[in-house]
């Protein structure tokens, strides 16, 4: 499945042509060429798409955008709408097993339903142009298209309406509740709901884990040489316990802010770290008292840090809730980091000056 | 149950009333109900059940529950619906502002700077 990006190529609309006015629809301009797939999902799928978690060349996992055909399906077939990031495709074609359909996916540039939505790729006005440029009013005889829920914050069904004269129908937020959903196209009130439960958590800390891994090595193997193993240890910890203990222990740390879970979680990492700098024998008391303050300043703010980032990647905060959180903890995560930060600096001068 | 006449948002008052450790009690969404004609698309696109069917008009139901995602307010065939869509990324937020542009209308979510958001996870993910 490894179709770059070559879109448009039998097809002249492009994303700044006049929509309203789609140039594929003139007599001379050939309509975009109608694909085959099916739902079988090959080993080369599974390998796709465990790159595609690892965050393996992010933009790469595409389908190459169009009209699809699903089976033999006929003019009367359903249409469903998806986006070209392998992933939802093949989520959407695995799970329409046996049903002849039309599946259009829409120009995402590689990203995911919901995500494109938010941004607005997957939106009113690739869906149109998508349905111009396939000539899809010409292909079926019905005027309805099955788009996945999550589409929705990108779609406005009035809009789509008007100017394709087709009825866009939500499908349910998962594509595996199609077939269930298909049968009398009324979703029930879970197939409607988004959660956010431990695989789909889990699943996404391989990515979380990835970004942070080069710098954590410079900082862990500088701290070696520095402060010795144990602070080294540390730091890997830190970043492990922001990146995939807090996603995978969200629901069950007290407190609603990400900040103050966060927190809560450092404190717990931090505790073993701390208790070792304090009895430290080779030191004075001041500089054990230092070295497990630093600790207990540290490590907290940085987990509470990665805690707060993880907001863009669950499913149920609101801007307007992460924008309350930053303005609340941000200027505490700092100030604790920034002394422990001190407090580590002066350690390192006391002990290369020989104080210590 | 409600006031239909007014503009309702954030009824519920949902667990954690005093906003202790949450900064999710409140967000932009609002509602006016004396518009709705009852076609019940926000309860079709909401993946938080914050709209509920009801006898003539959708029924605000936990509007606190609201993650601010526009998809009620954009398929509102009446404009009963009014929210600041926007996602609630506190990387991209950050990124924002520390690049001196407005948290706001910054969006840098799934961008080719390998951002928290635009994870490759199909349907949990979002930005």
């Amino acid at each position: 499945m490894d179709k770059k990006e070559n879109t448009e190529s039998s097809c002249p609309c492009t994303p700044d042509s006049q929509t309203h006015s789609c140039s594929c629809l003139t007599d001379t301009s050939p309509l975009s060429e109608i694909r085959t797939t099916d739902s079988t999902i090959t080993f080369a799928n599974r390998l796709d798409h465990f790159l595609a978690r690892g965050g393996w060349k992010r933009e790469s996992h595409r389908v190459e955008p169009g009209l699809y055909r699903l089976g033999s399906p006929d003019p009367d077939s359903l249409v469903f709408a998806s986006a070209n990031y392998t992933l939802s495709f093949d989520a959407l074609r695995s799970a329409l097993s046996g049903i002849d359909a039309w599946i259009l996916v829409l120009d995402t540039k590689g990203i995911n339903v919901w995500c494109a939505a938010g941004k607005g790729t997957f939106g009113t006005e690739e869906l149109v142009r998508r349905i111009e440029c396939t000539g899809l009013s010409g292909i079926v005889r019905h005027r309805k298209i099955i788009v996945p829920q999550l589409g929705a914050p990108g779609i406005s069904w009035p809009e789509v309406m008007r100017r394709a004269k087709f009825l866009v129908e939500y499908g349910p937020v998962r594509a595996k509740d199609l077939p269930d959903y298909l049968r009398t196209h009324k979703a029930t009130r879970a197939m409607r709901q988004v959660e956010f439960p431990l695989k789909e958590r889990l699943v996404l800390t391989p990515v979380e884990f990835v970004h942070t891994a080069l710098p954590m090595v410079i900082i862990a193997v500088l701290l070696w040489f520095l402060a010795g193993p144990v602070a080294a240890l540390a730091t890997v910890t830190a970043v492990l316990a922001g990146t995939v203990l807090f996603p995978a222990l969200l629901p069950y740390i007290p407190t609603q802010d990400f900040s103050t879970k966060g927190l809560i979680l450092g404190l717990i990492v931090a505790f073993p770290f701390t208790y070792s700098f304090s009895i430290n024998p080779i030191l004075p008391v001041w500089a054990n008292v230092a070295g497990a303050a630093a600790a207990l300043l540290i490590i907290p703010a940085v987990v509470a840090y990665f805690a707060l980032n993880f907001t863009g990647c669950t499913t149920f905060t609101s801007r307007t809730g992460v924008k309350k959180e930053i303005f609340r903890y941000i200027p505490l995560m700092a100030l604790m980091a920034g002394t422990g930060v001190f407090i580590g600096i002066t350690l390192g001068i006391s002990r290369l000056i020989g104080v210590i | 149950m409600f006031n239909s006449g007014k503009v309702q948002q954030n009824p519920d008052g949902k667990k954690n009333p005093s906003g202790f450790f949450d900064s999710y009690t409140e967000t932009s969404l609002k509602y006016h109900p004396e518009r709705c004609i009852n076609c019940k698309r926000c309860t079709q696109v909401c993946p938080h059940a914050v709209f509920a069917e009801g006898k003539d008009h959708a029924e605000f139901v936990q509007p606190s529950s609201c993650m601010e995602c526009g998809a009620c307010a954009l398929n509102c065939p009446v404009q009963a619906i009014e929210v600041q869509s926007g996602v609630g990324c506190a990387w991209a937020m950050i990124g924002a502002a520390l690049r001196g542009k407005d948290m706001d209308t910054e969006c840098s979510c799934g961008g080719e700077d390998g951002s928290c958001c635009g994870t490759p996870e199909e349907p949990s993910s979002c930005c």
